[in-house]
């Protein structure tokens, strides 16, 4: 859409009273979501006639955009702290925020068809293991988690390497640099089973759960595309692509 | 704001990267900047576009290959394991091949101009003075291509110390390993320490200023002697 | 000097505009001049000489050592022939103060056979006053005086002068003239030199290699090259001899020298040269006309008997060229076809030479 049109197209938005046509939604989405994501587009225009426009990217920088005013409509984020830190400086629309899919950690490893235990995590002490940045990513916190909740913390201290993100880790055992990794189910499987390489899906009470958290920003706030958008993520339909693609949901 | 021992490997060890690139880099590129300068070869133009791939390539390109091809079952990977070296990717010394690769064209070019701006006829004259070409070399076209050594040195340290993300994709975050400071940067801000962060960046800045200061002064005064 | 140092060569290059294959063999001693029209090959010869152009092939011999012969897989290096080049633009190193530039020639001198100290080159060239001077602030004169003095002291037993005067203004020029004038006595090296002035050339050569189209047309004795009819040079409008002659007496009185030479003698405007000194005299063939009979009526002041040694036919249809026997030395006469006739000119006739303008260096 022409940059120039949009100041006509939201003043007709907020001027009129009868429910609007099709309009645009940008969604700026967390890189591990674009997937299921993609999938609900067509499902939500059939539904309620808007286009999503996504935008993907690292948490945190969609965190230091939105702060300065970027022009994003509904923001999935890849965790819970960023939106609630958004709704605290009042950048969201006030009671939007939810808890959209709830992110499951996999150990994984590329070869098809073979075992995968968390005792083989020690195994050969000449390999490396691939988590996300702890510091940074939300999978890689939980991987910190169950790594410590098995004993290996120290074992396996000179042999992690960090991913920046979830999809760098996931590429440093998908190209073998690491034997293994902590990976998110959602990249490593389809309806429930490994759909590349070999799993082993690990259990959510060994680590904090990866709540994703979805806000509608204050500049969407008379926008109904968007809150219908948020409506339909909560839908039965939404649910079930959602978990299809490794998440579960509240 | 203090800086945090974190911060401090992590300054040691991107100057150590960086100081240990530019020297290879030297090394390696004064006779590539020559070959360049100097063949007549077809495949010339090749080569000259290999070196300067880096400069248009975005640096996550260039590290995701060197991941494929440095890692255990790549082509370089299993070369450096037959000869003893291991795999490269999350040492320090993966990331030093990496940074050869990234900072090239900012070594080679500068000393490949110098050399084509000096031409042939210095060592023309310097062989018919008796000069063996080793010695002509060094003591006609090495003082003459000083300025560009200077730039290409500068340069290719500096360029070494910024790089990120090459090392993002190769480095896997390890402290005093592959844990540089652009990285660290980046870690931080992504942890929202904007504080630490800015320290860390703020000091990047002033480094990097006062090394082109140094350059442009040093250079000045070369040229009013 | 004991040893024959005379220079044979017989090289060829392939180069994209030209095809050079040159073959002389030239003195031991004294001036050599490349001459030709530009784009005729003399520097590329001097490069090859030089063993500049690696793609020349060809066998290059200075006396009894071999410095290049492909048939036979010699091909000594630049760096490790025995020479000093001059080149057209002086080419000093600009990184280094004229002594450094002098002592980097010095340290890597091949050969202390005919040593060339420091002191005497800088003395020769008159470049005591600039040693400590970058190049970037010397004129184009002194650099060139520079450029010399530096292969020089590479002790070259072969100079190679590439065009030395032709980024030097009239002035320098003279000045560096007359120093290389005294470099082949000083030296007692061959040196070759590349020029297409005729007036460097008259002065400077003992002996002519004539070049057109990347060939050698012609190689010997200045004057004899210069006096050949069958060359182009005689046709020129500078055609003319170059006769060696030394000062016999001079007439202060009457502001006039007295000049002898293998065929006589010619006064000239005051020489200021001793009596005895070796002159060097221009006669170009339009200063000279022809009578039958000891002209005493003319004021012509130099009249010399000659032979006719031939007569050929000039570019200009009106005209002839004759060439005449004076004693040893050869002279040309460019007359009108119409003389030629009037006096019936023709080879062996005993005639008088009346020179009108003498040029004496």
């Amino acid at each position: 859409m022409p940059a120039r049109l949009r100041p006509t197209i939201f003043a007709v938005l907020l001027t009129s009273t009868v429910p609007v046509a099709a309009a645009e939604l940008t969604v700026a989405v967390a890189s591990n979501f674009v997937k299921p994501l993609e999938a609900m587009a067509p499902v939500f225009a059939a539904a309620a006639g808007h286009q999503l426009k996504l935008s993907t990217g690292a948490t945190g920088k969609f965190y230091a955009q939105i702060q300065r005013g970027a022009p994003f409509d509904v923001f999935l984020s890849a965790d819970e702290k960023r939106p609630a830190l958004l709704e605290s400086e009042g950048r969201t629309v006030a009671g939007s925020r939810f808890v959209y899919a709830i992110g499951r950690l996999a150990l994984w490893r590329p070869e098809p068809g073979q075992a995968v235990r968390p005792d083989m995590l020690t195994a050969d002490p000449a390999t490396r293991i691939a988590i996300a940045n702890p510091k940074t990513a939300p999978y890689g916190a939980a991987a910190e988690a169950v790594i410590a909740h098995l004993g290996l913390t120290e074992a396996l201290k000179a042999r992690l390497v960090q991913g920046e993100n979830i999809a760098q880790t996931y590429q440093f055992v998908a190209t073998g640099n690491a034997a293994m990794g902590f990976v998110a189910w959602s990249q490593v499987s389809r309806d429930g089973a490994a759909a590349s390489g070999s799993a082993w899906l690990v259990p959510a009470d060994l680590h904090p759960p990866i709540r994703q958290s979805a806000v509608i920003l204050t500049r969407a706030a008379d926008n109904p595309a968007a809150h219908a958008f948020a409506a339909f993520l909560k839908s039965e339909a939404a649910r079930k692509i959602i978990q299809q693609h490794g998440y579960d949901t509240e | 704001m203090t800086p945090t021992p974190a911060d401090l490997d992590a300054i040691w060890l991107t100057l150590r990267l960086a100081g240990t690139v530019t020297v290879l880099l030297l090394l390696l590129g004064t006779p590539l900047a020559w070959w360049l300068a100097h063949s007549r070869a077809r495949w010339r133009g090749v080569v000259n576009a290999l070196v300067a791939l880096p400069l248009i390539l975005p640096p996550t390109v260039l590290g995701f290959y060197l991941l494929v091809a440095l890692g255990p079952d790549g082509p370089l990977g299993q070369l450096t394991r037959s000869i003893g070296l291991g795999a490269l990717p999350f040492t320090f010394a993966g990331l030093v091949v990496g940074s050869l690769i990234y900072s090239l064209p900012f070594v080679v070019q500068p000393i490949r101009d110098a050399f084509i701006a000096i031409g042939p006829r210095p060592l023309e004259v310097a062989a018919t003075l008796g000069a063996r070409p080793l010695d002509a070399f060094f003591s006609v076209v090495l003082p003459l291509a000083r300025p560009g050594f200077l730039t290409a040195t500068v340069l290719g340290f500096a360029h070494t110390v910024g790089e990120f993300g090459v090392v993002l994709m190769i480095g896997g975050n390890i402290p005093g390993e592959t844990r540089v400071v652009a990285i660290q940067i980046y870690d931080h801000v992504e942890a929202l320490e904007y504080a630490q962060a800015h320290w860390l960046a703020g000091g990047l800045l002033l480094f990097s200023f006062a090394v082109l200061l140094a350059l442009h002064t040093l250079n000045d005064r070369q040229a009013r002697r | 000097m004991s040893r024959d140092d005379a220079l044979h060569f017989s090289v060829a290059i392939d180069l994209p505009q030209l095809r050079v294959e040159a073959e002389a063999a030239l003195p031991a001693r004294g001036v050599t001049a490349l001459f030709g029209p530009s784009g005729s090959g003399k520097t590329t010869v001097l490069r090859l000489l030089a063993g500049l152009e690696t793609h020349g092939r060809g066998r290059i011999a200075l006396g009894e050592s071999v410095w290049q012969d492909d048939a036979n897989g010699i091909r000594l290096p630049t760096h490790r022939r025995p020479i000093g080049y001059v080149f057209q633009e002086a080419s000093l190193f600009a990184h280094l103060t004229v002594r450094d530039n002098l002592a980097f020639a010095l340290k890597r001198a091949r050969t202390t056979e005919h040593p060339v100290g420091f002191d005497d080159a800088v003395a020769w060239l008159a470049i005591d006053h600039l040693l400590d001077r970058r190049p970037e602030r010397l004129s184009g004169g002194e650099r060139q005086r520079v450029a010399i003095a530096r292969a020089l002291l590479a002790q070259p037993r072969l100079l190679l002068m590439d065009e030395p005067l032709s980024a030097v203004d009239a002035d320098g020029r003279d000045a560096i003239l007359d120093t290389l004038e005294q470099l082949p006595e000083r030296l007692g090296i061959p040196i070759v030199y590349v020029s297409h002035s005729i007036e460097e050339v008259s002065r400077l050569a003992d002996h002519l290699v004539l070049m057109s189209a990347g060939r050698v047309l012609a190689s010997g004795p200045l004057n004899t090259v210069f006096t050949r009819c069958d060359l182009p040079l005689a046709h020129g409008a500078h055609a003319g001899a170059v006769l060696q002659a030394r000062v016999a007496e001079h007439r202060d009185t009457e502001h006039l020298s007295c000049l002898r030479f293998d065929g006589g003698q010619l006064l000239v405007s005051t020489v200021g040269r001793p009596v005895g000194a070796a002159v060097r005299v221009r006669i170009t063939a339009r200063d000279v006309a022809i009578a039958l009979s000891a002209p005493t009526d003319s004021s012509v002041v130099n009249h010399l008997r000659a032979v006719i040694s031939a007569i050929s036919d000039d570019p200009n249809p009106g005209h002839c060229l004759v060439t005449l026997q004076v004693g040893a030395a050869v002279l040309l006469a460019r007359i009108t076809v119409h003389s030629c006739h009037r006096l019936a000119l023709a080879p062996g006739m005993a005639v008088w030479a009346l020179v009108k303008g003498v040029a004496v260096r």
